[in-house]
């Protein structure tokens, strides 16, 4: 793995080595490196890339470290990883994607996760995108996960895009049995003149299930955003979706929460907020003797921390 | 010390020009000044000429003689203005930790940013992690603000009304707080104040009204004038003198 590899490496995965645990590394469409432990294993599709993941019931403890590397200018593909995932687990998954473009051409990696999660198992879930390079390429990234959830099962999904992705349609299906729960929680900034757009549909259809969709985001520049989010309650059970967003210069947000109920007992919430930093907001922290630029840096990060 | 020298300001308002604050001029050369007066009468427009969120259409701003009616808010700040809102700010993310490192101007331990919150009566332990956002009180949130100022240090620390909103801590302690902060920080406190209690131990009270200074001295001199402003309350009081 090169400098640049393993920079991206840090910024998608946290990680400044081999990780311990089961892994499975993808750089410029080839394996760089796979292991599997006596519960999970990792197996290679033969009719399409990517790769099934089966972790066994009863795994506690455990990660699961799938990170994706692109340095190869022009690179296009899609890439298929389908996790099963047992009963009783308790396991913590870090996907991410870093490209790094220093060409002309665009490089794009479309990820599609399916997770099938267990009766009563835990899952987090972390998802971070990056892009960087000096290169007019774009760098662009199509994740879409597709969640299935038993009864009882809990998934968190924490995802983030702070930099560098040119373009990214991210789609996110979930389905809820009983008694389920999924937290997603999607931090995203956008700059210049990059194209953000999420879409989360979760269907309520298990009793007592539940779901938070919680996105928070900053535009700045001329970037442009999409927020879709669609819960659908479809028996007794908890929704919520928030999308809270400050804009700046001449940026573009535009938020669409939808909730249904199709069940007396579904109780369904959705907030949407997009404003500018407030100003009182930025003359606190000026009257701290932080400059108006230290003071917007200050909001911001604490707003995706 | 803080000079204002021929103060005005004033704004437009349907096509007329509304003199908020009229030709005020005074220095600060006491410790712990009190500025009160009735509700819109120009006091918090007062606070925000001094921090430099407005700039005086009229007149001029010192301070220690040097001239800063032109400094921004950023610049005041560093050079030793503290400014206390009366509505403090929320902030989503931003935690009472990182605000308190901000006020402090470096890095200080979770143990120092601790010992101001526990000096304003809030449990540091649960308050220093949690975000100023929407579910912290308004009480809560001014007790932050003040513990800011605390954490700032600087020679001038003006308060826009501190106890307003501040419920089940007494004003006794909050007294104990300024008393404190003018020990440890050396630095002279101007407050916004209705409050009997705040103003009994300032060293020097301002009366402002209608945006003017009406009045100002020693709390022996104004004190009783200001408890007794209606004439109802003027003639019981000269009955009892009888």
């Amino acid at each position: 793995m090169d400098a640049i590899q393993k920079t991206l490496l840090e910024q998608v995965a946290g990680l400044h080595e081999i990780p311990t645990g089961a892994y499975n590394i993808r750089t410029n469409g080839g394996l760089a490196g796979r292991n599997t432990t006596a519960n999970i294993d990792i197996i290679t599709k033969e009719d399409k890339p990517g790769i099934d993941i089966i972790i066994k019931p009863g795994t506690k403890n455990e990660s699961l470290h799938i990170p994706v590397l692109l340095t190869q200018t022009g690179l296009k593909e899609s890439v298929y990883n389908d996790f099963v995932i047992g009963e009783d687990c308790d396991v913590t998954i870090i996907a991410g994607c870093g490209i790094h473009n220093g060409g002309k051409e665009g490089t794009e990696h479309s990820g599609i996760h399916s997770f099938v999660v267990g009766a009563n198992s835990k899952v987090k879930y972390v998802e971070k995108h990056y892009g960087s390079g000096e290169g007019t390429g774009e760098r662009i990234m199509n994740p879409v996960t597709i969640i299935e959830l038993k009864e009882g099962a809990y998934m968190e999904m924490d995802t983030v895009q702070i930099e560098g992705v040119d373009s990214t349609k991210r789609v996110t299906n979930a389905k809820l049995g009983d008694k389920a729960t999924l937290v997603i929680k999607e931090k995203i900034m956008t700059h210049d003149n990059q194209v953000a757009e999420t879409d989360f549909t979760v269907d309520l259809d298990g009793e007592d299930c539940g779901a938070n969709v919680i996105s928070r985001s900053v535009a700045k520049d001329h970037s442009r955003q999409l927020f879709l989010s669609k819960i659908n309650g479809n028996n007794r059970c908890n929704g919520h979706t928030e999308c809270d967003a400050i804009i700046m210069d001449e940026a573009s947000v535009r938020a669409v929460p939808e909730i249904t109920a199709n069940h007396i007992d579904a109780s369904l919430i959705h907030e949407a907020a997009i404003g500018k930093i407030a100003g009182e907001q930025l003359i606190k922290l000026m009257t701290l003797g932080l400059t108006e630029e230290e003071a917007e840096a200050q909001i911001v990060n604490g707003f995706l921390k | 010390m803080l000079e204002l020298r021929n103060v005005s300001y004033q704004v437009q308002d349907d096509n007329n020009l509304k003199e908020i604050i009229k030709n005020v001029s005074f220095k600060t050369e006491q410790r712990f000044v009190a500025i009160t007066g009735p509700n819109g009468g120009g006091k918090s427009t007062l606070a925000k000429l001094i921090a430099g969120i407005i700039t005086p259409t009229e007149g001029q701003i010192f301070l220690d003689g040097e001239d800063i009616t032109h400094k921004t808010v950023t610049e005041r700040a560093q050079m030793g203005i503290s400014y206390a809102f009366q509505q403090p700010v929320r902030f989503k993310g931003i935690t009472v930790k990182d605000l308190i490192t901000l006020a402090a101007g470096k890095n200080i331990s979770t143990t120092e940013a601790c010992a101001y919150l526990s000096e304003v009566g809030l449990c540091a332990r649960e308050y220093i992690n949690r975000e100023v956002n929407a579910s912290l009180s308004g009480g809560e949130l001014k007790r932050i603000e003040i513990a800011m100022i605390m954490a700032r240090g600087t020679k001038l620390s003006v308060f826009d009304e501190p106890e307003a909103g501040i419920d089940l801590w007494s004003f006794q302690s909050l007294i104990r707080v300024f008393e404190n902060m003018h020990e440890k920080s050396g630095g002279s406190i101007l407050i916004i104040s209705h409050q009997e209690r705040i103003l009994n131990i300032a060293d020097e009270i301002l009366v402002i009204a209608n945006g003017e200074l009406k009045n100002r001295g020693k709390k022996e001199d104004i004190l009783p004038d200001l408890l007794c402003e209606n004439a109802g309350c003027k003639t019981l009081l000269s009955k009892m003198d009888k």
